[in-house]
């Protein structure tokens, strides 16, 4: 058993999603090697080397690694693992994940496994299907690598100290291939929603907003405040979204809970609801409930919360 | 010009539909439920079919996998505007890989200048089948695809790609295989006319057989059950209590 983990870095900084799949990796029992690859990978390759449970990290270096594009980060990762015969091949389920690992899985004949959200054995995980709404327990057949993108909010951050592994680079050849497989795409722009809270694929608390808030302004006067108490995400509804009111990231404030909105929160540890209609389906999910205007009870809750932070 | 867009599409449960978990948790239960074409899907028949309009595409080939009952999904996607349909039928479960080799098998029949397909589909969230297609045929991928222009006589496809924090724009050379996120359009209805000229769009089918393909699952379903229900919480009175209940009893914040 040995497993390899893809880590999402960006700027020289490893991704936490990376030390979530790392927990999924460190369940499945076998020594661990993270692969970082990019034009430049000294300071995530180091972060990678210092998390707890890393034996090894191998880096891939060159500038057709930059952006992380899927043709030569899949085709790096296909010969990287031709050569090195992991048990398993691990990614965060983010867009990273999701794009490069399907990818290299087909290059090498796999089935991959996608966003595994709870590890039985080392072929046996379970995942949500239907949006949440049911979970798959599935088992993978025959023999070769067991490739998987996992969810980060499944499994907890592994520890970023305590590790000492050393970093090696791949082979020339290896290297190669990656090189061989660019060209075909290019990345031309991004456009990174800038913000100092959390993303919402990764925040630790989501204050989410729907319809009832009514205009984008509302979006911003009443839960921004909230969420820079809390360190939180804002999040919102797709009705919300759909009215141009929030971006499209997801406790819940004026959201009634359509069942779209439930499936993709109701395993948060702990749920509010804020809504004026107290049959509102969502306070049968919710551990708490506050039945009420929200113009009025958000600008309350903001109080206290400042009261509490004092 | 693009020549020819080929589009892959998926029957599923209704998106509207509830999911009911079978009492033996063998799967999710299908029958006497509604089935539509996947949500995903429609956004890339709808992006195909305005490429065309735009005369950036010639013909808009539709292409689906399963049992007889996807020909209807096929004739919905042809009275959007898709020109005609192949039809892979079988009865057996199709997992990613296995469609992404049948449509590989499809596609070097149909030299299509473009593979346009939904980011995942709504029943099993796989989200692979166009990263596989495209990993298979030797091509560039854009995946969740927000926004596209073709730019046919420089053989690139621009592509807007919704990723975790924002967007990020591609160029990638043709043929390519692009995937739909939600915000790429917003797919039109079928019109009542419409929908009878497309009884009358030519629908060939075929099989996995046929194409040379095995389809032999590499997953094996143990069970599927529903997830762990919430008990009902409490309602509380105010603001003040909520944040001492957060802070005191769930210790959240």
């Amino acid at each position: 058993l040995s497993t390899l983990v893809l880590a999402e870095h960006k700027d020289g900084v490893l991704q936490p999603n990376t030390l979530h799949a790392l927990t999924a990796a460190k369940q499945l029992g076998g020594p661990v090697t993270v692969l970082v690859a990019g034009e430049s990978t000294t300071s995530a390759a180091e972060a990678a080397s210092k998390a707890d449970g890393v034996a090894g990290v191998l880096t891939a270096q060159d500038p057709c690694l930059a952006r992380s594009l899927a043709e030569p980060v899949a085709a790096l990762l296909q010969v990287v693992q031709s050569n090195r015969k992991y048990t398993h091949v691990l990614a965060p389920s983010s867009t990273f994940g999701r794009n490069v690992l399907p990818r290299a899985a087909a290059l090498l004949d796999v089935q991959a496994v996608a966003d595994v959200a709870e590890v039985k054995d080392s072929s046996t995980f379970v995942r949500p299907i239907y949006a949440g709404n049911a979970l798959a327990t599935v088992k993978v057949l025959g023999e070769g690598p067991r490739m998987l993108t996992v969810r980060p909010t499944a499994f907890a951050a592994a520890t970023a100290q305590g590790g000492n592994a050393s970093a090696q680079p791949v082979s020339a050849e290896e290297l190669q291939a990656a090189r061989d497989a660019a060209g075909v795409s290019e990345w031309v722009a991004e456009d990174v929603r800038k913000s100092d809270r959390p993303e919402l694929g990764q925040a630790r608390v989501v204050i989410s907003g729907g319809r009832a808030l009514k205009s984008a302004e509302n979006f911003h006067t009443y839960l921004d405040p909230l969420a820079d108490k809390l360190g939180a995400a804002v999040g919102a509804s797709r009705a919300a979204v759909d009215a141009g009111y929030a971006p499209n990231d997801l406790q819940a404030v004026g959201i009634s809970g359509a069942i779209q909105h439930v499936a993709g929160m109701s395993s948060s540890k702990v749920i509010v609801a804020i809504n004026s209609d107290a049959d509102a389906p969502m306070f049968q999910l919710a551990d708490y409930g506050l039945v009420g205007d929200l113009f009025q009870i958000l600008p309350q809750l903001d109080a206290e919360l400042a009261k509490l932070l004092k | 010009m693009a020549g020819r867009v080929l589009v892959a599409v998926k029957r599923v449960l209704d998106y509207q539909a509830r999911v009911r978990v079978k009492p033996d948790k063998s799967g999710v239960d299908l029958t006497n439920v509604k089935m539509s074409m996947n949500p995903f899907c429609e956004i890339a028949v709808e992006e195909a079919t305005r490429l065309k309009e735009a005369k950036l595409a010639e013909e808009v080939v539709v292409v689906s996998i399963g049992p007889k009952q996807a020909a209807e999904t096929l004739r919905t996607a042809m009275a959007m505007g898709a020109d005609r349909a192949v039809h892979v039928q079988t009865d057996e479960e199709v997992q990613p890989l296995a469609v992404a080799k049948l449509l590989a098998a499809v596609a070097r029949q149909e030299q299509p200048g473009l593979v346009l397909l939904g980011k995942q589909a709504i029943d099993d969230d796989s989200n692979q089948t166009g990263q596989m297609l495209s990993a298979l045929l030797g091509w560039p991928q854009a995946t969740f695809a927000s926004k596209l222009v073709l730019d046919a006589s420089a053989g690139k496809a621009t592509v807007t790609r919704e990723v975790d924090g924002g967007l990020e724009t591609l160029r990638v050379s043709l043929p390519a295989v692009v995937t739909a996120d939600l915000r790429l359009n917003e797919p039109r209805y079928a019109t009542l006319p419409n929908i009878m000229k497309a009884k009358k769009k030519p629908l060939a089918t075929t099989s996995p057989q046929e194409l040379g393909v095995d389809v032999s699952p590499r997953l094996q379903t143990l069970r599927v059950e529903e997830p762990a229900k919430r008990k009902g919480g409490v309602i509380l009175g105010s603001a003040a209590e909520l944040v001492d209940k957060l802070r005191n009893e769930a210790k959240v914040i």
